[in-house]
């Protein structure tokens, strides 16, 4: 089935939030924004930007009725900045006016002096001053330092990975207006919304109660509109509110790449041990991650880094040490694979630095130590219906990989300026929210008097088409077609409560929440149908849009059903709530079973570099990728595709560059280049694993958002590998592999 | 007053001339469908036709309402997502949703928008044109996987099209609706008017300008260079080409006379920008910009062009464009001069070799490019043209370089010795399109690879790089 919306999308109906039809009297938003890392602010002077004809009002903090707090996990992050600025970006002042382009002049009137602090950019130096957002955590199995000595073969070194602009091709923004009685409506581009309810009230100092939040669908956002949503929201609503008209506020693209925070960059020193028949004894790993100004979504990065540090093999010796360091960037957040990408790419690194010390392609390492059934994880996990070992070897069969290295070689071999490498990328990824208590949904359903369905969930529409997924889901329960069934948009005064659309989880928690209040209903309509039909209620099913009973036509329609369900006065809608079973996790102990499942896969990535010109081709990636029994394989197909695409941006060309005083120098779309459909590699497979899906998952239907985008981190070591072919000298792990490191790593004279 | 057809209604509107077609579409008409996703020209999300007439017919073409005035267009035909509407879905918006290539959906009416344009081209389709035409669209979820197999089956069905009359064939098949047959009629009754202040600033495409400061001309008092048809034209004549300064570079790759001296004309360009992009950004703004990577200044460096430019007062003189820039976006064109055209010799027997590396390979800034030009006589260099973008100040003519080699006898000694003399008269800086290192080595590397392209056979990498690497 096609993602419900695309209609509306190739016909340029679908609405986003900019295209919300204009109220009267509507006003103008333009957020000021420090301009520099670190300062306290001596002065700031409004007044010019006041007497700007147009200009209607210019707020603070000082405007704020409620708190100046809008930290969601730990209460350290100021909606405006008060006496001291923290990173570039951080808002000051809002101002607002009759139109965009006269609050967005009368900003530049704006005159604030600052008294320079000290700045600081770089997580290790932020370590090493103690500027911590919170105290190092440790996972560990076993004790490394206690099996050094019994290893065969030991190395250590340092890798560096950069971080990640989500570009969301719609930017961040909110449109409030107020309601009778002191309530608010909120629109924004989030994936959040009771995240927004709840920091709009606690700004305002109201009820979460007068406060209506209403998302349709979101143009991308990729965790970029998790935490950092809500900002703006909160802006726009403070405006609205005190002014008692509506206002906009939608950010120019520049005003997003500067003021809004990026994947997590990681600097990271690792320590591998290997048995002589190349089995991982031992790995300790030191993570610095680069958390910017405030703890934004930090903590629970740090933790998924954590998981995901052995990706998707069995090591008995393991010890995990991340450092979340406070530094002077806009908070960076929620990206896509959260922390899992830079957990992966430290053990993949390391793997590779065995491989190359040894003369050895990486994936014997990989494949001698591949997680097998039972396992533990080093999180206290026993690793159950694991899929790693059939999609590795499914890879090597399908993709005739061993063929494929050798006309490699042999390329290599008749090839001086033009080189090719490989790689081969497992991944395994837990699936569920690592804080535990986000692990439940609730649906609202309704069943209308003509037999067309209502449906209302926590889930955001982003693009992942999660709305078609859980139309599949009522149609499924109903037996009847998606036609007569509407995903209302989500809003939370008919899902209250909800956990962000995030995690990969959404489609799970919301779609099971969706079946239960599905299952409900047919229960009752299921005794109204075996009393029509003179059966007992488990004789009958709903199929075809038809009843059966006994798996025989009744004649009965669904239509007739609903018609006479509700004329007996039996209740036809039905709100439904669930939580996954059996997780828990200690966060002390670093102990516990925080994931539902695992999704599992194996990408081989080819590359060719110009030896001459010092640039590249990522040429082929194909996937042998574990959907469980996917109930759409074309949407989770193009979620894979999507997905691996931006992992290879990722490592590939899209290069975050800051300079000492914070400023973001990557600041528009010419200097902070995503894939185009050229850098698209030219064969792109994913075929699907044949493996029975996990309970927990939908329909058995396993969670795809996030997981494949770590297949992309494959491109990184193929380049490498392109380039080492002409330089062996090129040694170092930073990513990412810009044109600019391959030409030097090329042309890298030894050390 | 500025007059257009907008999809099939007439617009009459006094709006400022500086404001960018987007806002008007979106602002001012409510028409919801064309997105803003950067507007700086690179995410296509804001794409629109622009129809204009030509021989009593319309030419359409794709272009991006972000940075595209609306005194660009006056007297013309506007298409906007909304206006390809039919109770039926066009064959492309049809294959985007058979190949499941939309998922969030914000960059997709720009994706029909360039894919429509493509349908009213006037050459056969492939798959690649059809990539092509979409090279300036950045989807962000897809991984463009979806949208490659619905470009091929686009092709597929384009395959059939009706050369002798395409709109009727392209109205029959669905890809247009009914209105576009008069639309030729409706603009030709359009008078003409100027809508340009004689006084203003120059803008041509407006592809630097509205990047630089949309702003300041949503209001600004401006002289609109494509108000005059004398710019616009190409012409060959005695060995020589002259391209008029509100020339286009998709004009420059359309031209056939100009790819039998430039065969290679087609992949350089490709390299340069967008499809949208070249359709709007001109010569002499790309000149004027004075950009240290500006491509097209870069190709014309080394063919060693000379700028007509023309005063006020209808004075008129001409500076060799080596000698047109005098410091960092400092020129020789005077306040109120402006450039008519530019003129160069055509390489008849020279052979020619343009390079571009930049950290994406397409729609991107270079880090460094270079262009260059060499005359044989036997096996002595008589002419020799060097170009450098991205390792100076402004767009470098490596005068050095090009002395070093003239008049001598062309063997890899002597690259390697010129390779050295280059990064001896060479000034990089550093910043975010690489460290002057990295931009020493690349202009050294493209410098060698003029060499292997130009003379595959004589110079291999290996032979060359015999001489390099010993150094
Ligand atoms: C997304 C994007 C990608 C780009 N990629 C590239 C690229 O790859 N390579 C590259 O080189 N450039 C690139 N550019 C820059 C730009 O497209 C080119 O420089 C283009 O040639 C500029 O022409 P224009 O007509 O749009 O200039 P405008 O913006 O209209 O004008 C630029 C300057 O020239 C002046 N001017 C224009 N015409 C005249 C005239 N006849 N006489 C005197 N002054 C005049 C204007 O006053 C202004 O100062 C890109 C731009 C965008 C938006
Ligand atoms: S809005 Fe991005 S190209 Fe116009
Ligand atoms: S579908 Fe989201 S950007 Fe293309």
């Amino acid at each position: 089935m096609k993602n419900i919306d695309s209609k509306g999308h190739v016909t340029g109906k679908s609405v986003y939030l900019d295209d919300i039809p204009i109220r009267q009297n509507t006003l103008y938003a333009a957020v000021f924004d420090a301009s520099v890392a670190h300062a306290k602010i001596k002065s700031l002077d409004l007044s010019h930007a006041k007497d700007f004809q147009g200009v209607v009002q210019i707020f603070t903090y000082k405007d704020i009725p409620g708190e100046n707090q809008i930290g969601g996990i730990i209460p350290d992050e100021s909606l405006f900045a008060e006496d001291e600025v923290q990173f570039q970006g951080e808002p000051v002042a809002l101002v607002v006016a009759e139109s965009e382009a006269i609050a967005r002049a009368a900003r530049r009137k704006i005159k604030v002096e600052y008294e320079e602090l000290e700045v600081v950019t770089d997580p290790r130096e932020a370590a090493a001053k103690g500027l911590l957002l919170l105290p190092p955590t440790t996972f560990a199995m076993g004790h490394p330092d206690k099996r050094w000595d019994a290893c065969k073969y030991v190395f250590s070194g340092s890798t560096e990975m950069g971080g990640q602009e989500h570009l969301y091709l719609e930017t961040q923004g909110a449109y409030c207006f107020p309601q009778e009685n002191g309530n608010l409506m909120v629109y924004t581009s989030t994936q959040s919304p009771t995240a927004a309810q709840r920091s709009i009230a606690r700004v305002l100092g109201t009820g979460m109660h007068n406060v209506q939040v209403d998302v349709t669908r979101l143009g991308g956002a990729f965790g970029g509109k998790e935490d950092q949503a809500t900002a703006w929201a909160c802006l726009a609503a403070l405006a609205s509110s005190k002014l008692q008209k509506p206002v906009k506020l939608v950010l120019s693209r520049h005003d997003d790449l500067r003021m809004t925070g990026k994947r997590h960059p990681y600097s990271s020193d690792f320590k591998i041990g290997l048995s002589e028949d190349l089995k991982i004894l031992a790995y300790e790993v030191t993570y610095y991650q680069n958390g910017g100004a405030v703890n934004d979504l930090s903590p629970a990065i740090s933790e998924r880094t954590l998981f995901h540090t052995t990706n998707s093999y069995f090591i008995p010796d393991v010890k995990a040490t991340i450092y979340s360091c406070k530094t002077n960037l806009p908070p960076n957040t929620a990206f896509r694979g959260f922390g899992g990408p830079q957990g992966m790419f430290v053990i993949e690194s390391a793997i590779a630095k065995a491989a190359q010390e040894l003369n050895i392609p990486a994936s014997v390492i990989q494949e001698k130590n591949l997680l097998k059934e039972g396992d533990m994880f080093y999180y206290g996990q026993k690793a159950e219906q694991v899929n790693m070992r059939k999609s590795w070897d499914n890879a090597f069969r399908d993709f005739k990989i061993e063929e494929k290295k050798k006309e490699i070689e042999v390329f290599n071999n008749e090839h001086r300026f033009l080189k090719k490498g490989w790689a081969i990328m497992p991944i395994t990824f837990g699936i569920s929210f690592t804080a535990t208590f986000l692990n439940q949904a609730r649906a609202l359903v309704h069943v209308y008097t003509d037999g067309s369905v209502g449906v209302s969930t926590g889930a955001i529409e982003m693009g992942q088409a999660v709305n078609t997924k859980m139309a599949q889901v009522a149609s499924f329960a109903f037996g009847i077609g998606t036609s007569r069934i509407k995903l209302e948009s989500t809003n939370t005064t008919r899902v209250a409560n909800t956990s962000p659309t995030a995690a990969s989880a959404t489609a799970d928690l919301n779609g099971q929440a969706v079946l239960i209040a599905c299952d409900a209903i047919v229960q009752r309509m299921k005794n109204v149908a075996a009393d029509m039909a003179g059966t007992k209620p488990e004789e009958i099913t709903l199929k075809g849009e038809q009843v059966l009973a006994g798996g025989k036509a009744t004649g009965i329609s669904w239509e007739q059903l609903v018609t006479e369900a509700y004329m007996r006065r039996i209740k036809l809608s039905e709100a439904g709530h669930y939580a996954t079973p059996e997780l828990f996790f200690d966060k002390e102990k670093g102990k516990g079973h925080p994931f539902a499942y695992h999704v599992y896969g194996t990408a081989f990535v080819t590359a060719k570099a110009d030896c001459l010109r010092g640039t590249y081709e990522v040429e082929d990636v194909q996937i042998i990728h574990d959907f469980g029994n996917s109930m759409n394989l074309i949407i989770d197909t193009g979620q894979v595709e999507g997905a691996v695409i931006q992992g290879i941006g990722y490592v590939t060309m899209e290069e975050l560059a800051y300079d000492k005083t914070g400023r973001l120098l990557s600041n528009s779309l010419s200097t902070y280049k995503v894939p185009d459909i050229y850098s698209a590699p030219e064969v792109l497979v994913v075929k699907p694993l044949k493996a029975e899906g996990p309970k927990h998952a939908i329909l058995k239907s396993k969670a795809v958002g996030e997981p494949p985008l770590m297949y992309g981190l494959g491109a990184y070591f193929a380049i490498r590998n392109a380039v080492r072919a002409f330089n062996t000298d090129f040694d170092t792990f930073d990513s990412p592999i810009t044109p600019e490191k391959v030409l030097m790593g090329l042309y890298r004279l030894k050390k | 007053m500025i007059t257009f057809i907008l999809n099939h209604q007439l617009i009459q509107t006094d709006e400022p001339a500086g404001m960018v077609l987007l806002d008007f579409i979106r602002y001012k008409m409510h028409l919801m469908g064309t997105k803003a996703g950067c507007r700086e020209g690179d995410c296509g999300a804001c794409t629109v036709l622009e129809g204009h007439l030509e021989n009593g017919q319309v030419r359409y073409k794709s272009i991006v309402s972000c940075l595209t005035p609306l005194g660009n267009v006056q007297g013309k035909h506007i298409v906007t997502i909304e206006g390809l509407q039919k109770d039926k879905m066009s064959p492309i918006q049809q294959s985007i949703i058979d190949n499941s290539a939309t998922q969030c959906g914000f960059c997709t009416p720009g994706f029909v928008m360039s894919l429509t344009a493509h349908s009213l081209a006037q050459e056969a389709s492939s798959p690649q044109k059809v990539v092509n035409a979409i090279s300036g669209n950045i989807c962000r979820c897809t991984g463009y996987r979806s949208i490659k197999h619905a470009a091929a089956d686009i092709s597929a069905v384009l395959a059939g099209k009706d050369m002798k009359n395409p709109l009727e064939w392209l109205i029959k098949e669905a890809f247009l609706p009914e209105y576009f047959r008069d639309v030729a009629g409706r603009l030709k009754k359009i008078k003409e008017q100027a809508v340009s202040t004689e006084s203003g600033k120059p803008v041509a495409g407006g592809t630097d300008l509205y990047v630089q400061q949309p702003d300041v001309l949503a209001v600004a008092e401006i002289q609109f260079m494509n108000e005059d048809a004398s710019l616009q034209k190409i012409e060959i004549e005695d060995g020589f080409c002259r391209i008029g300064g509100a020339v286009t570079a998709s004009s420059i790759v359309q031209n056939e006379a100009l790819e039998r001296y430039f065969p290679k004309i087609k992949a350089h360009f490709k390299l340069i920008s967008s499809e949208p992009i070249r359709n709007m950004g001109t010569v002499a703004g790309n000149i004027v910009n004075a950009s240290p990577i500006a491509d097209l200044t870069i190709f014309f460096l080394a063919l060693d062009a000379v700028v007509e430019m023309q005063a006020k007062d209808g004075r008129k003189r001409d500076v060799p464009l080596r000698k047109f820039y005098t410091g960092y976006k400092q020129l020789v064109l005077q306040p109120g001069e402006t450039i008519r055209a530019i003129r160069f010799r055509l390489p008849e027997t020279a052979v020619f070799n343009f390079e571009k590396v930049s950290k994406r390979k397409y729609l991107d800034i270079a880090s460094v490019n270079s262009a260059m030009l060499l005359q044989l006589k036997g096996d002595v260099v008589e002419t020799v043209h060097l170009s450098a973008g991205g390792v100076f100040a402004w767009p470098f003519y490596a005068e050095k370089t090009a002395a070093f080699i003239r008049g001598k006898k062309l063997s890899p000694e002597l690259v390697s010795e010129a390779a050295e003399v280059l990064l001896s008269e060479i000034a990089p800086i550093s910043d975010i399109r690489g460290s002057k290192e990295y931009k020493s080595l690349l202009l050294r590397q493209l410098f060698l690879t003029h060499f292997t392209e130009m003379f595959p056979q004589q110079f291999t990498p290996e032979v060359l790089f015999s001489k390099i690497m010993a150094l």
